[in-house]
């Protein structure tokens, strides 16, 4: 280990950013170009606070929907596994018509989300705000037809404890609805007012990709639901 | 390029109120505290619980002035060994290598302010701390404690009070307990990932990472993947518990002469969801103490860690293997053989990187000169526990010597020297190597070195025996072995079990008191008083509020540079300019 700082070292020293004036401070963005519009607000946004960059609320939200996945993959492992027991007394749920609906309009909520974004990028604060409540309301329009769908499953005799089938259609969809609804307060703390530590564009894009990872991942449970004949 | 550049970012200003500087601090120094007393206190309650099981175990007849009828119920036992192995486990060996040390020290080892969100970090101790208040909770209770074990196997734990006094609200309050520590430990480990990812200083590669940050950034990969598992599992198990569920429960199950009205889910499922999460929690509560163990053998040996990057290749490794060897829990459970063998040659598997983390310490030690400080014979013990506690795991991962040893003492043995022991050696050595720092003052070195030999030699006593009687078949959870024939020989092994056990629970003591006198009264510590090169020992102890206060530092090599030919001292700080350090090229 001889201390000797070969070429190879200082290309490492620059590539890991000695020169950069330290920690991304001042702006060094995620990459994504929404940065660069803000990058006036963001020096002054943060004097005060200890300075994390941008990106780390990136990187925060990555981590985050990858222990939401192994929980809902554990769910799923365990629908798996449940359905396949000899004597599982399994009875296939008719899941309710509603979802197709629901299914819909959360679909189109991701793509009013993309929008939304485009409105900011573009700096049409208006047309920002529009497009991102119109987002929000298709969320609570999702939650309401899911609570729709139980109420119909309610009518129908179906409950928790009735079959397992019936048991992890509520699970899924309440830990679903329950992990949207935090989305939902996310969508609303952005609008309502500027984060404190985030810029305007990161804010947005982290709700945006927790938004569309609880899309998708409806998607999938929608599907082992009704595929699970 | 000098570190003035960095001072224009100014740090908010450290808060004034009691409230906000202790209580609902921000500041990640503080927060490791809070973890690390809470280990403490629950490591306190967990010795108390087994120096019962002990009493229990030598002496099944004593009178104990707290019971109700004096004697100890089979149940009541029960309860102690679940309380035991749950808070040891959850909120010991989890809490205090990761919360503690991982939260007080990564930030400043790589360079950063605080960690990336000051607030969730606050929101994980103190969510972790309601755990806790709940786990507590289930001993007051009606009904006492659950008496399930730490795994906590359905049916057993799913039917309620029908099975168990401690199986109704006791075991509503230990679900809930997990739960909420599997919510903490997740806004923990997201903390981690994303402050040891983004928020290096400039100059701190991947490879030029302490170990210890490895350990605790590979630690936190596990805990984000593992827990949400668990979390998943729990919920499910208190469906069946409370909402009529039958996720775990089989069909035609009778209990106390009762058809259960559930049908057709399987306690195995419980198994392998609590498994998948429990195998990656052993590496959880021993990957951090492996950290340590690496960063303060280079240190006390004045040399490099042998092998850096095998070392870190190792931790991944060993984290990666962590994840697919769950089953070797389940050997006995009916799992096809052919299952068995995939998981026995895995777990086997494990035994190669854990093979090289021990041959680079050895390595480390060879030719040194060896400082035996205090914290140099606990990581010195880490290593020689590891190695024993270990070695046991090869014959346990074979699934047809498990046939006979699993549920035996040899398995407690073996659990208790790796998991327990090695883990609780690795707190210590952590704790006297980075008390200066953390608390400005040195500890006391000849109560440090009572407290090591006295525990090392402790352990040994109380857990080798436990080998031997598992062989000779010895059950573990049985609460009196005094009624059973080919128990009774075993009898005299237990008393000595014990005594040692009482020796070692109260040899502790000497630890508590050497802790919190030198708070008080220790002598002061320099910055570096060990010479160690990572970043913690380049500002004061305790560190400033922002840990540089400004100066943030900029890092120019690799963490272990210690005899480096040519410079002034014998250790090189990881952020000495090639120019300070007086070397030309």
């Amino acid at each position: 280990m001889a201390p000797v700082i070969t070429v190879a070292d200082e290309l490492e020293l620059i590539r890991t950013g000695v020169t950069d004036h330290g920690h991304g401070r001042g702006g060094r963005g995620n990459g994504s170009g929404f940065e660069r519009g803000h990058g006036g607000s963001e020096g002054g946004k943060r004097s005060g606070d200890a300075a994390v960059p941008q990106r780390a609320y990136i990187t925060g939200i990555a981590v985050a929907l990858a222990a939401i996945l192994m929980f809902f993959m554990a769910l799923v492992s365990a629908y798996m596994v449940r359905k396949g027991f000899p004597n599982s007394g399994w009875q296939y749920l008719e899941p309710p018509r509603i979802l197709w609906l629901n299914t819909l309009v959360l679909l189109a909520s991701s793509a009013t989300i993309v929008v939304a974004r485009r409105r900011l990028a573009e700096h049409d604060q208006s047309g920002f705000r529009y497009w991102w409540m119109l987002t929000t309301a298709l969320g609570f329009i999702f939650l309401g037809g899911q609570l729709l769908a139980w109420r119909q499953l309610e009518h129908a005799g179906v409950y928790l404890s009735s079959n397992p089938s019936s048991s992890f259609f509520y699970v899924f969809t309440a830990a679903h609805g329950v992990h949207l609804f935090g989305g939902l307060v996310a969508l609303i703390a952005v609008a309502v007012r500027d984060p404190r530590h985030l810029t305007r564009g990161t804010a947005t894009e982290v709700a945006a990709i927790y938004w569309h990872f609880m899309d998708g991942l409806w998607v999938f449970l929608f599907l082992l639901l009704f595929l699970g004949r | 390029m000098s570190s003035q550049a960095h001072a224009a970012v100014h740090v908010g200003t450290a808060p004034t109120g009691f409230i906000r500087k202790y209580i609902f601090s921000l500041d990640h120094k503080v927060i490791g505290i809070q973890y690390f007393l809470l280990a403490l206190v629950a490591v306190s309650v967990g010795i108390v619980l087994s120096v019962f099981m002990r009493l229990h175990l030598a002496w099944p007849q004593m009178h104990l002035p707290f019971l109700a009828g004096g004697l100890m119920t089979p149940e009541q036992y029960l309860s102690l060994v679940t309380m035991h192995g749950t808070i040891m486990v959850f909120f010991v060996l989890t809490t205090a290598p990761q919360g503690g040390f991982g939260n007080y020290f990564l930030p400043i080892q790589i360079g950063a302010p605080d960690m990336a969100f000051p607030v969730l970090n606050m929101l994980s101790f103190w969510t972790t701390f309601v755990a806790f208040a709940f786990m507590i909770g289930a001993f007051f209770v009606p009904g006492g404690a659950p008496l399930s074990g730490w795994t906590n196997y359905p049916p057993l734990t799913a039917l309620g009070e029908i099975t168990g006094p401690g199986e109704g609200m006791g075991e509503t309050f230990w679900i809930i307990s997990i739960a909420l520590f599997c919510v903490g430990s997740l806004m923990g480990a997201l903390n981690f990932i994303a402050t040891t990812i983004d928020l290096r200083a400039p100059g701190m590669s991947l490879m030029r990472l302490p170990l210890t940050v490895w350990a605790w950034f590979v630690t936190a990969i596990l805990a984000l993947l593992a827990f949400g598992v668990l979390l998943a599992a729990g919920i499910l198990l208190l469906l069946d518990r409370s909402a009529g569920t039958s996720f775990f429960i089989p069909a035609g199950l009778i209990v106390s002469d009762t058809l259960q009205k559930h049908s057709g889910g399987s306690p195995l499922l419980w198994q392998h969801l609590f498994w998948f999460f429990g195998h990656p929690e052993v590496y959880i509560a021993i990957l951090p103490g492996m950290g340590v163990a690496s960063h303060v053998l280079s240190t006390f040996s004045r040399k490099p860690v042998y092998g850096y990057r095998a070392m870190v290749y190792a931790i991944c490794a060993i984290g990666f293997l962590g994840f697919m060897v769950w089953g070797h829990h389940m050997f006995v459970s009916g799992m096809s053989p052919y299952s068995g063998l995939a998981f026995s040659f895995l777990t086997l598997a494990i035994g190669v990187p854990s093979a090289i983390k021990t041959f680079n310490w050895l390595g480390t030690l060879w030719g040194a000169r060896i400082q035996f400080t205090v914290p140099m014979l606990f990581a010195l013990g880490f290593v020689s526990l590891f190695v024993s506690g270990g070695l046991s795991g090869i014959f346990l991962a074979q699934p047809a010597i498990d046939q006979y040893l699993h549920d035996t003492y040899f398995v407690v043995a073996h659990f208790h020297l790796i998991m327990g022991v090695a883990a609780i050696f690795g707190i210590f050595a952590a704790t006297y190597f980075w008390f200066p720092k953390m608390f400005g003052r040195m500890m006391n070195d000849g109560m440090g070195r009572l407290h090591f030999w006295i525990t090392f030699i402790g352990v040994y006593c109380i857990f080798m025996p436990m080998h031997f009687i598992g062989i000779m078949g010895h059950p573990r959870r049985y609460a009196d072995a005094t009624g059973v024939n080919y128990l009774v020989p075993m009898h005299p092994i237990h008393v000595f079990i014990s005594v040692a056990a009482f020796v070692t629970a109260a040899v502790q003591l000497v630890f508590l008191f050497n802790f919190f006198w030198s708070i008080k009264k220790g002598p002061r510590a320099p910055i570096n008083p060990w010479h160690a090169t990572t970043l913690e020992w380049t500002v004061s102890s305790p560190p400033p509020h922002d840990n540089f206060d400004g100066h943030y530092p900029t890092v120019y090599r690799g963490p272990y540079e210690f005899n480096v030919p040519g410079a002034a001292d014998d250790f090189i700080p990881q952020n000495l300019t090639p120019a300070e350090v007086g070397q030309v090229r």
